[in-house]
């Protein structure tokens, strides 16, 4: 059975700035399909605005679908409550400047989920708490403390605590260490692969930064527009790129290799608006490769030696 | 030949409880990239806000020697730093949505600082405006003159602010993380016509960043600062090569690299967090991280040689890699 299971969702948002202004319908997500095997992480990749945020809310439970279904673990997500959702599926956001409450301390922030449940005992709330802060690395002399007195990689592992405090089969990181310096980075980075190992657990792994992806993830999807224009495994995505935007954001990476120097990534300077989505190719308007079919005809869902790539040159 | 701007044993403290900089020395040259790379609250922006004269009110500044060209920045008085910022020395934030003034069409934002440097007409300082936002890759500039910031998305919003930055040719421009809040693709874009524009107005260009990537395709010179204190100064190549303060060989392990790192392996961190510094503190701040740690390390540090124009802020040897790598 697949840990996560996607089919063909699609999630609109209608806004008005004004009364009297047309309405904006912004496509966020716009059909995406995938399956995640238990055990494994899909990285999906993507620059701002591309949906990924949108596609991790709909996969928590915390956004319906506007179309399309979203099964945990083998169920519909609009079947289960939210505490059973709770005990399958958890997230880890970016900010963990935002997302702890700032006025609770560390051991009620961690012991919430199990709070929540409703059939914890508070002796053996006080015990897994304590035992998964120690898990993440928080000493017992923190738990007293609030948010304001720990550092960001600190409250990170208390929100990674929080997670899976539950024991979680799925966990959907949304951008984990983008808020971080680079050596808290890695610290949290290595604290997430060993918890993977230890736990046995899925990860979700949503990031716009395209090295951390390769370093943890199995799977990437590349996503534009609300669409996974590219799907691969980690090493056939990263040594063999199919789609041509994601040739551009590998080429985008900045190595630490003097000498090298800025890549022209060719993209050229329109913007992507997921409340204008161009006709036939999504990607067309900034493409390298951009011939007359590809205005008209949408490449969706084109399998080319069983990869996705939804572009009609690659 | 005189650099552009030199800095001397510049200090800045925030009341009697923290050192933000502490004895930062650098220079930058015509035609040069220096690079000031650290992570957050290290005091590279710290550093460039002192030598724009932009510090808070709760700030001391004090440096051996703060000069740009002949001018002493130690003694000009704040009409005389008006003067000069904007006109010859100017300076790129990282946030292009806070930095420019929501109310104001960016015509009238980019003419303003003609009009105030120069005296210039309106007229004139528009048609220069249109010309440098040309020179930064916007089409149809005259539309984007007379519209608000946020009809603009970020990578045009910081082309805006690279070309109002260049209003009055400037000889020196400090960018403080000007790419930090763009896309990847974006950013590659930014930093590209950054690079042609510095090579075709000999700009001297002191770059603000967190992101090793960036130095290493940027940078002539590079300064590591760590806890307000350059740790380390080279020349971009020799400090990739040979990388000698034990606080950037740490930083450098930690980055994955695409096709580099062995998948599963745990990168390289390095333990602990900064510590906040005060003004009377002694020694090397790294030291309750590193793993070289001894005794005297609590003591004045010495800043030694690695090679030409390469110092380091260190006991250990210059050889002491050779060991490690060993």
């Amino acid at each position: 059975m697949h840990a996560v299971e996607v089919r063909n969702v699609r999630r609109v948002f209608r806004t008005r700035a004004g009364m009297l202004t047309p309405e904006r319908v912004v496509r966020a997500v716009d059909g995406v399909s995938f399956v995640l095997p238990a055990g494994d992480v899909l990285g999906i990749v993507g620059e701002s605005g591309c949906g990924k945020s949108t596609l991790a809310r709909l996969i928590l439970g915390l956004l319906p679908p506007s179309e399309g279904d979203v099964l945990v673990d083998g169920r519909s997500l609009a079947s289960m409550d939210r505490r059973e959702r709770a005990r399958l599926i958890q997230p880890v956001f970016q900010d963990p400047f935002s997302s702890l409450n700032p006025r609770q301390r560390i051991r009620d922030i961690v012991g919430l989920p199990l709070a929540a449940q409703g059939n914890v005992p508070a002796v053996q709330r006080r015990d897994r708490v304590m035992a998964m802060l120690a898990r993440v690395g928080i000493s017992p002399d923190m738990a007293d403390r609030l948010p304001a007195q720990l550092s960001g990689g600190q409250r990170q592992r208390v929100a990674i605590a929080r997670a899976l405090v539950l024991r979680p089969r799925i966990v959907v990181c949304d951008e984990p260490t983008s808020a971080l310096d680079v050596s808290v980075q890695a610290q949290i980075l290595n604290l997430l692969a060993e918890l993977r190992r230890d736990l046995g657990l899925t990860y979700l792994f949503i990031s716009h930064n395209l090295a951390v992806v390769e370093h943890i993830a199995t799977e990437v999807a590349v996503m534009y527009l609300g669409r996974f224009v590219e799907q691969a495994p980690v090493d056939a995505l990263f040594h063999d790129p199919r789609h041509p935007y994601t040739r551009a954001l590998l080429a985008s990476v900045l190595t630490p290799e003097p000498g090298k120097g800025i890549p022209d990534v060719g993209l050229g300077e329109s913007y992507p608006d997921p409340a204008n989505i161009p006709s036939g190719c999504r990607f067309h308007p900034r493409c390298p490769l951009v011939i007359e079919r590809c205005r008209n005809e949408a490449p969706d869902g084109i399998i080319r030696d069983g990869r996705l790539t939804e572009c009609l040159r690659a | 030949m005189s650099p552009v701007l030199e800095v001397a044993n510049l200090r800045v403290t925030f009341g009697n409880a923290i050192a933000a900089v502490r004895g930062v020395s650098l220079t930058v040259n015509r035609g040069e990239t220096h690079c000031l790379v650290g992570e957050s609250g290290c005091g590279k922006s710290v550093t460039a806000l002192a030598v724009m004269g932009l510090l808070a009110r709760s700030a001391q500044r004090s440096a051996d020697v703060l000069r740009f060209h002949d001018i002493d920045l130690a003694r000009l008085s704040e009409r005389g730093m008006a003067r000069l910022r904007g006109d010859k020395l100017a300076m790129i934030f990282q946030e292009p949505m806070t930095s420019l003034n929501p109310a104001y069409t960016i015509g009238s934002q980019m003419a303003e600082v003609l009009e105030r440097h120069r005296g210039v007409s309106r007229a004139q300082a528009l048609d220069r405006a249109a010309e440098l936002l040309g020179r930064v890759g916007i089409t149809a500039p005259g539309m984007r003159l007379k519209q608000y910031p946020h009809q603009l998305s970020g990578g045009l919003r910081q082309r805006v602010m690279i070309s109002m930055a260049l209003m009055c040719d400037p000889e020196l421009l400090i960018a403080d993380e000007p790419t930090t809040a763009l896309d990847v693709t974006v950013q590659a874009q930014i930093l590209r016509l950054l690079q042609t524009l510095q090579r075709e107005l000999g700009l001297a260009l002191l770059l603000i960043t967190h992101d090793l990537g960036i130095v290493a395709r940027m940078a002539d010179r590079v300064s590591v600062m760590y806890a307000g204190e350059v740790v380390e100064s080279a020349p971009s190549e020799a400090l990739f090569a040979a990388p000698t303060h034990p606080y950037t060989r740490g930083l450098l392990r930690c980055i994955p690299v695409p096709g580099s790192v062995k998948r599963g392996a745990p990168l390289g961190s390095i333990p602990g967090v900064v510590p906040r510094i005060a003004p009377d503190f002694t020694g090397c701040a790294f030291r309750d991280r590193c793993a070289h740690a001894i005794a005297e390390c609590a003591r004045d540090v010495p800043r030694q040689s690695a090679g030409t124009g390469h110092e380091y802020l260190c006991h250990l040897p210059s050889d002491w890699t050779r060991a490690e790598a060993a």
